[in-house]
């Protein structure tokens, strides 16, 4: 990788985003995010939550502003580079987004395919993947056929297949109760621990108050509040100083 | 190759099934206004190498058939002798009467044989066309040595039946051109109904990291497959066809048409024209995916 631990992942500087010639829906924003850092991003429906996700999973490129991913302005890379940038960021979208008409194993494969990498290699990673998300026995499911939750970890284990440097989250305890919700934060934070950086878009305030972790707070597309813009939370490690296993079985129970 | 998997739901799409119908039916168009291009060529050719160096003088045949054809003989002398001193003339053969008999013979029948028919002299002449020969000139002075005879100079109607032809190829040529424009025009459509269709999936793909060339690739795939399958139906069709033509064209014995019949390199071309026919519709299909994905970030 090119860019060392100090860097930032994401860097927002005067960032102003408008739809067509409407309103700025985000004006002035300004934040950087550190690697290994885990953040809510919080603010009431329309505050401009999903169009900032928008812009970090480069689904859009700013109206004004700088906008940096990995070190590098995204007003001067080429379009021909984004790519492979978008393969470092791993999303759950709100809607979960999943293929119907693909298996629940082609839809967490994608990532990989779309990567270039072998059938041969990729199936290992993805079976390994959706054992521990607990959907071993749903590999040729389509998602149609699954419950809410189990389309959930579909999505989760796609955005992760491809261990990705920054993991995005739009509202993903958005139509799950608060038992879920609670689990799933739980495992983004074990992928923090392997050092992944994440983002939680959510409006579930209670959440956050219970988890403590920094808070980018929109209020009418404008950022408030960066509680802790250092960013990263504290590794944590197993009690004889080694990092924690990559897929801790702990991990299963949320789910 | 193209058959690789494929990530967007494309072989479910209603819209698309009348696509290799369409290519069917173009092919079947396209093969039949190619063959009767090559068909035409092929005459053309023909005529061009066996009449372009000949033309016929034609001495009438005496007022009093009753009386003599030593008159004849001499006029068919005098016209020789002419031909002889003209430049460029190669060569000049008196058909016997038999000979010109067996040419009567598809107008008349077995009439023909009946002897006391009152038949022109023809006399056939090779010339050089290179070397400029003047038949109007040849002619007048032929008519003035031989009383009667005339100049029947096979290039003046060739000429008008070699126009003719090439027109009917220009409008064969242009119908070929048509259905090329239809195809990429289909094509371009139902690509667009694709794109609109699985929106869905494309951003999907287009946001976990696909390049545009592994989106549109999977179109440009099922374009050619379709492409192909239609092509190969369009190309069956017209095989019926063709030889219903070539056996209609034999019995009618047009001894003008000489060769109906297709020969090696005019097969290859018509079997290939359906897979240059998908060859299109899968540069079209590309094409049209790779202009619509770059208005994505």
């Amino acid at each position: 990788m090119s860019e060392g631990g100090n860097e930032f992942i994401v860097r927002f500087e005067n960032v102003g985003l408008r739809y067509g010639l409407g309103p700025e829906v985000l004006q002035d924003i300004y934040f950087e995010l550190g690697a290994g850092s885990f953040h809510f991003l919080t603010g009431a429906s329309g505050a401009g939550k999903s169009s900032l996700m928008k812009l970090m999973y480069l689904a859009m490129r700013p109206s004004r502003g700088l906008v940096s991913l990995f070190g590098r302005d995204m007003a001067i890379t080429p379009r021909t580079k984004l790519p492979a940038l978008r393969r470092r960021v791993g999303v759950v979208f709100q809607e979960f987004r999943l293929l119907n008409h693909l298996s629940t194993f082609d839809n967490v494969a994608l990532p990989l395919r779309v990567a270039g990498v072998r059938e041969n290699e990729l199936k290992g990673q993805v079976e390994e993947l959706l054992s521990w998300v607990g959907l071993q026995n749903h590999m040729k499911a389509r998602p149609p056929t699954l419950s809410g939750g189990q389309q959930q970890r579909v999505a989760i284990a796609r955005a992760v297949i491809a261990r990705p440097r920054l993991l995005l989250a739009d509202e993903p305890t958005g139509n799950v109760d608060d038992r879920m919700a609670y689990r799933l934060v739980h495992l983004f934070e074990e992928l923090n621990r392997l050092g992944t950086t994440v983002v939680i878009a959510t409006h579930n305030q209670q959440l956050v108050d219970r988890l403590g972790h920094p808070e980018i707070r929109l209020e009418a597309g404008k950022l408030r509040m960066l509680s802790n813009s250092q960013g990263g939370i504290e590794r944590k490690t197993a009690a004889d100083g080694s990092p924690v296993a990559p897929f801790d079985p702990e991990v299963l129970n949320y789910l | 190759m193209f058959f690789r998997r494929i990530d967007i739901a494309l072989d479910q799409d209603a819209h698309a099934r009348f696509l290799p119908l369409l290519i069917a039916f173009m092919v079947y168009l396209a093969i039949l206004a190619v063959a009767g291009i090559m068909v035409l060529n092929h005459s053309i050719e023909r005529w061009d190498k066996g009449i372009s160096g000949t033309l016929t003088v034609q001495i009438p045949p005496p007022q009093d058939s009753a009386i003599n054809s030593d008159a004849t003989t001499s006029a068919v002398n005098d016209a020789l002798r002419v031909l002889s001193n003209t430049p460029g003339v190669l060569n000049a053969e008196v058909l016997a009467e038999d000979e010109t008999l067996e040419l009567l013979r598809p107008w008349l029948g077995e009439l023909a044989g009946q002897a006391d028919l009152p038949l022109p002299r023809l006399i056939d002449v090779a010339i050089d066309r290179e070397s400029g020969v003047d038949t109007q000139a040849l002619s007048r002075q032929l008519s003035v040595s031989v009383p009667g005879a005339s100049v029947d100079d096979h290039r003046v109607w060739l000429d008008r039946l070699v126009r003719l032809l090439k027109t009917v190829e220009l409008i064969a040529l242009g119908v070929v051109a048509v259905i090329g424009f239809v195809t990429i025009g289909t094509v371009i459509f139902t690509t667009r109904t694709g794109l609109a269709l699985h929106s869905e999936a494309i951003q999907v793909l287009h946001l976990i990291g696909a390049h545009d060339n592994y989106i549109a690739r999977q179109f440009a795939g099922r374009a050619l497959w379709l492409g192909l399958k239609g092509g190969l139906v369009g190309l069956i069709f017209c095989v019926p066809t063709l030889l219903a033509i070539g056996y209609l064209a034999e019995r009618m014995q047009i001894e003008a048409i000489p060769n109906i019949s297709l020969g090696v390199p005019q097969m290859v071309a018509i079997i290939v024209l359906p897979l240059i026919v998908a060859g299109i519709a899968m540069v079209t299909a590309r094409v049209t995916v790779l202009r619509t994905l770059a208005r994505m970030p």
